[in-house]
């Protein structure tokens, strides 16, 4: 199966019942894959005529309490993030994936993972946190969109999968988790507007302008994000417990530095790979212990150094932090790694 | 005694925020009128823009949701196609419409949604203080227009009920206004029929609203009722524009 096509059946087990999207390279698959099976299903596609209107739709989708999806690639992110504020402005629940191209502008339609701090760290305007998680296989493109539904409803707040061309385009086998269950679609929504039969009217908004109603709002969000961060951190580490050097990656960087750590510990080299699955919440505490043993961190991203400075802040100094970065859609070698490691 | 007028379920017993002699209030009731006469208040739910209207979801006694500037026929889609059994409709203001949703109003459309739009069409943009509007007729002053709109540089007032009566899934337009109380009754039946045609699955209906805005059309209310007889509805003639019973 295609990475793709794995978000797409991932979405669709977890019961999403309205996918919205816009056609974009690398992600194509996606609105394709869609157009077809949620018709089947008897669920909503709609081809929207923008980004903006896709993630429009999915705010209408998600205000009457249903699941909702889009996708889209780098540029038509950049166009979504208006919808994205608002989305979590009014804490409504849906799922966003970006399988992410090289930037900035038009930049080209080979995998990247430049867009780690939009994600992460507002992308729209104003005081507001997503969950944001890397898949680094197919599996995990199926895993983590299931999971992002529920993470989505469980907390009220939109979900990113941040991914990108590589992994998108990427075929491999999977046998689908058969211990995956839904489990946040039945949540009351007390809060869904469907028509006020037998209840009070109810509103849906993000513009709070009464005396102190907003600041009392973000502190409300702030909350919400702390629990987040107290619950849902996840990572893998491998070969982390007598690492010299520790390698953090996420996504495709992680896959390549995976197949790179293993040769080397067979080599004889103490290394080890920190993979945050989740980028938001990031795995700090993680981090942090392994700098505290370690001699050095690399950091490795395709991109011109983003998650390094998450990954410097976690580490506080324990250790130096070095970087590896590939960006304008560059892909590094697992042999280039390798040479990077042994040089420190 | 016989009850002969009171106010409609529909609306919350609230006072407005709306200037003196402002349209909104007038056309908030009718809406607020027809759902109750259409007994569908269980089963609507409202969009609201951004602007003056902001609020109207103070004001209604439904289910209301807001939507980001010129979004809501895209909001109103996701809400419609997932739930195809209520009533969706859109309230939305020249700016918001006509300028920055250009492309959500077009395509909703042009979709068929079946959707009800109520468009509020008063020539500026009331809450951020009176700018030029894509609907701001040639010659009128505004904070950005401050020796009047110039087509050379400003370009034409658009005509947003010719420009959507051209669209293939399009059921229903018509432009009123509300600037007596003959177009009121006018305009209460124009948004009667706009809602009917949701209830039979007819596909989009808009109703434009040419609404008086006195505060920043710096005139007394009787002055901009005036100004909207005599002088907006000669660049927006009222009248139905697009009428066709297809089931």
């Amino acid at each position: 199966m295609k990475g793709n096509i794995a978000v797409c059946e991932g979405a669709i087990d977890a019961g999403c019942d309205a996918y919205f999207g816009y056609p974009i390279t690398p992600q194509n698959e996606i609105p394709a894959y869609m157009s077809r099976r949620m018709v089947e299903l008897g669920r909503v596609f709609i081809q929207a005529e923008s980004e903006l209107a896709a993630i429009n739709m999915v705010f209408g989708a998600a205000v009457c309490g249903k699941r909702a999806m889009t996708s889209s690639s780098s540029p038509g992110i950049s166009l979504k993030q208006e919808g994205i504020s608002y989305l979590a402005g009014a804490e409504l629940p849906c799922v966003i994936v970006n399988v992410q191209r090289g930037g900035p502008g038009l930049g080209n339609i080979s995998g990247s993972q430049a867009d780690y701090f939009q994600a992460t760290k507002g992308g729209g305007h104003g005081d507001y946190r997503l969950i944001v998680l890397a898949p680094y296989s197919v599996k995990e493109m199926y895993d983590l969109t299931f999971l992002a539904f529920d993470l989505a409803d469980k907390y009220r707040i939109p979900v990113m999968i941040l991914t990108d061309g590589i992994v998108g385009q990427m075929m491999e086998p999977i046998t689908i988790n058969s211990e995956l269950r839904i489990n946040n679609s039945e949540l009351k929504k007390d809060w869904k507007l469907d028509g006020c039969k037998g209840r009070g009217p109810r509103l849906m908004r993000s513009l709070i302008m009464e005396e102190g109603g907003l600041e009392k709002h973000n502190w409300h969000l702030k909350e919400k994000y702390d629990e987040i961060k107290k619950n849902e951190i996840r990572y893998e580490t491998d070969f982390t417990d007598d690492a010299e050097i520790a390698v953090a990656a996420f996504g495709i960087a992680a896959r390549i530095c995976k197949s790179a750590v293993k040769k080397l510990r067979q080599e004889g080299f103490k290394v080890g790979l920190i993979r945050p699955i989740t980028l938001w919440p990031f795995p700090e505490k993680v981090i942090s212990d392994v700098a505290a043993k370690s001699k050095k961190i690399l950091v490795a991203e395709m991109n011109m150094g983003q998650m390094v400075e998450d990954v410097k802040l976690a580490v506080n100094g324990k250790c130096p932090v070095e970087f590896l970065g590939a960006p304008g859609g560059a892909v590094f070698s697992e042999d280039e790694i390798i040479a990077k490691i042994k040089k420190l | 005694m016989k009850k002969v007028f009171s106010k409609p379920e529909s609306l919350q017993d609230k006072n407005n925020s709306y200037c003196p002699g402002c349209g909104h209030g007038i056309i908030h009731r009718i809406i607020a009128e027809v759902i109750d006469e259409l007994g569908v208040r269980e089963k609507t739910i409202g969009i609201a823009p951004v602007g003056c209207a902001v609020f109207a979801y103070y004001y209604w006694n439904f289910d209301v949701t807001e939507a980001a500037h010129g979004r809501p026929p895209a909001v109103a889609t996701g809400i419609k196609r997932c739930l195809p059994d209520r009533v969706v409709f859109t309230y939305q203001g020249d700016g918001d419409l006509a300028a920055i949703g250009t492309a959500e109003i077009i395509h909703a459309a042009n979709r068929g949604e079946n959707i009800t739009t109520i468009f509020v069409n008063n020539a500026n943009y009331g809450m951020t203080g009176g700018q030029m509007a894509p609907t701001t007729i040639l010659g009128q002053k505004t904070t950005t227009t401050p020796n009047g709109r110039d087509a050379k540089r400003d370009g034409y007032p658009l005509k947003v009920c010719e420009l959507l009566s051209s669209l293939d899934g399009v059921c229903y337009i018509e432009r009123v206004s509300v600037s007596t109380p003959k177009n009121v009754l006018k305009a209460k039946r124009a948004i009667k029929k706009a809602f009917e045609n949701q209830l039979n699955n007819r596909g989009f209906s808009l109703v434009e609203v040419l609404s008086q805005c006195p505060t920043d059309w710096q005139m007394t209310p009787v002055e901009s009722v005036k100004w909207v007889d005599e002088v907006l509805a000669k660049t927006f003639p009222l009248g139905v524009y697009k009428e066709c019973m297809k089931k």
